[in-house]
């Protein structure tokens, strides 16, 4: 009975998710260095490939600031509107991007009620970015807040110990595992993201266009090793984010 | 109770409503402002860009096949997360671990090398299975099977992640009873099993509802989008957009993020009331 569950899960999961990926693999590598290299290095490739990995980035940082302040708000503030701020929280994961696109672009684009007019720039990638990613950290850090022991914090302040040197020495030291895998999963969302860049951004070459976008044309100019190249060397960045994180949190979580 | 909430609130000073007017202020901009307009928009002209969206018949076919691929690949997803939950929590198997790891991995991969992936192995014309496939008359890339596919690829960890986790909570001395007192392992399953994980299983549908419902990218490279029949909701919000018709553009969105909305407030509700029930 187990066997045979066993048997027909790891089958399906083969043929829907790792053979397919394994085939990314072994068509870049059936294309040769030269050619892996040749793709990436392009300059338009290569301009994609490192505004996706900056706004990447950037954005996470701003995540891990921003996140944590609104986590600690959800938490440990209490106002009237707290609710509505929670589901506010969640709809950047369930709304589809296409229409989280749409959506940007209906206060940032060119028909702005703010005035700004932030469509097909780079500004519009991060912000594209920061709308997909929103939720990552703070849902990775609300139930660590939330459990965390107050007395501590107490004993500290009556110790005389100020509110910054309370939140550095206590509260960081405790939240920085959480914060870290937030860190990562929204860096990895980032760097894959394309929906809600389709309209907002223009995919302009040199100026807004992405590392996903790269992969979508080689796949429409009929080029599968091109393809298999940018979307292996997007791959490899996830992977290793998430590895560096994955160790930055051991060693946090060994030492406390 | 009282008094630990009375200091857990207590120490309200500048930097209290500081941080609070941050957070809304960037909540406010970042989210609800915008999605608030796209409500508007859609109401531009009362309802007539969602009866525009309703006599097309391209549309409402666009939006038959999100609902029918997002319907298949949620009951695929369900039976195959609960499946895999049960062998992870329940069972030891040599790689057990590499296979929880890798479960995660479909959200972090890109929705386009997602797509990428599945045209390699199941393209009709150089794909690894594809020829072979198309030789026994089962086209899967530009067609219904390759979107099925692509959908249920971007949601596939969502109900294992919900039920995992209440699997390990409930434990497994209800079971070990049941089945010493002669039930048989599929009734054990039905009956002790199945009703304790319920709501984690209810959740994870929503959740891969909501999910597969708004699958764009994956969908796109797969589809071949091909008007009034491999043209998904979503692909038809970018291409209604691209034509300059942004009513009809913003009534499909309309639609999906209302879904969206009423998926995430149906979990809230009942996280909530299981909450309260369990205290």
């Amino acid at each position: 009975m187990k066997q045979v569950g066993l048997g027909i899960v790891m089958l399906w999961f083969s043929l829907l998710v790792l053979i397919p990926l394994s085939a990314i693999i072994v068509t870049t590598t059936d294309g040769g260095w030269a050619n892996f290299w040749r793709t990436v290095t392009t300059p338009q490739t290569a301009h994609a490939i490192r505004l996706t990995v900056t706004a990447a980035l950037v954005v996470t940082l701003i995540n891990v600031v921003a996140g944590t302040v609104i986590a600690w708000v959800l938490v440990r503030d209490r106002f009237p509107g707290k609710a509505l701020l929670e589901l506010i929280i969640d709809i950047p994961f369930a709304l589809p991007t296409i229409v989280a696109g749409l959506v940007l672009l209906s206060l940032y684009g060119n028909d702005s009620p703010l005035g700004l007019h932030l469509s097909n720039s780079s500004t519009s990638v991060y912000l594209a970015f920061l709308f997909v990613t929103l939720p990552f950290v703070v849902r990775m850090v609300q139930p660590v807040l939330e459990e965390l022991d107050l007395d501590v914090e107490e004993a500290a302040a009556s110790l005389g110990a100020s509110r910054f040197m309370t939140f550095r020495r206590i509260i960081a030291p405790s939240l920085t595992p959480a914060i870290a895998a937030g860190a990562a999963l929204s860096f990895a969302r980032a760097i894959g993201e394309y929906g809600s860049l389709v309209l907002l951004s223009g995919n302009l070459p040199f100026t807004s266009e992405v590392a996903s976008v790269r992969i979508l044309s080689a796949i429409e100019n009929d080029n599968p090793a091109g393809a298999a190249s940018i979307a292996t060397l997007l791959l490899l960045v996830s992977l290793t984010v998430i590895v560096v994180l994955d160790v930055i949190q051991r060693k946090v979580a060994s030492r406390g | 109770m009282a008094e630990s909430h009375l200091t857990r609130h207590g120490r309200s000073g500048p930097v209290t409503y500081l941080l609070r007017a941050f957070a809304i202020v960037y909540l406010l901009l970042l989210v609800a402002w915008p999605v608030a307009l796209v409500v508007t928009h859609t109401f531009d002209d009362g309802l007539e860009s969602l009866r525009a969206v309703f006599s097309d018949p391209d549309t409402v076919h666009a939006l038959r096949l999100s609902v029918l691929a997002a319907a298949v690949a949620t009951v695929i997803n369900t039976v195959f997360g609960v499946g895999v939950s049960l062998l992870l929590v329940r069972t030891e198997f040599p790689g057990k671990r590499l296979l929880s790891a890798l479960l995660d991995l479909p959200l972090s991969v890109s929705p386009i090398v997602v797509g990428l992936a599945l045209v390699l192995v199941y393209g009709g014309r150089t794909g690894w299975f594809g020829p072979t496939l198309e030789s026994w008359g089962i086209q899967v890339i530009f067609s219904t099977p390759g979107i099925i596919l692509a959908t249920a690829f971007v949601s596939l960890p969502l109900v294992i992640r919900e039920v995992v986790p209440t699997l390990r909570e409930i434990g497994i001395e209800q079971e070990q009873a049941a089945l010493s007192l002669g039930a048989s392992s599929w009734q054990t399953f039905w009956r002790i099993t199945l009703p304790s994980v319920k709501w984690a299983v209810v959740y994870g549908v929503v959740l891969t509802l909501a999910r597969s419902l708004g699958e764009f990218g994956a969908v796109k490279v797969v589809s071949g989008n091909v008007l009034g029949e491999t043209r998904t909701a979503t692909l038809a919000v970018e291409e209604k957009y691209l034509n300059f018709n942004a009513s009809e553009a913003y009534a499909i969105a309309f639609l999906l993020a209302g879904v969206s909305v009423v998926a995430i407030a149906i979990i809230s509700i009942l996280r909530s009331r299981e909450k309260k029930a369990s205290s």
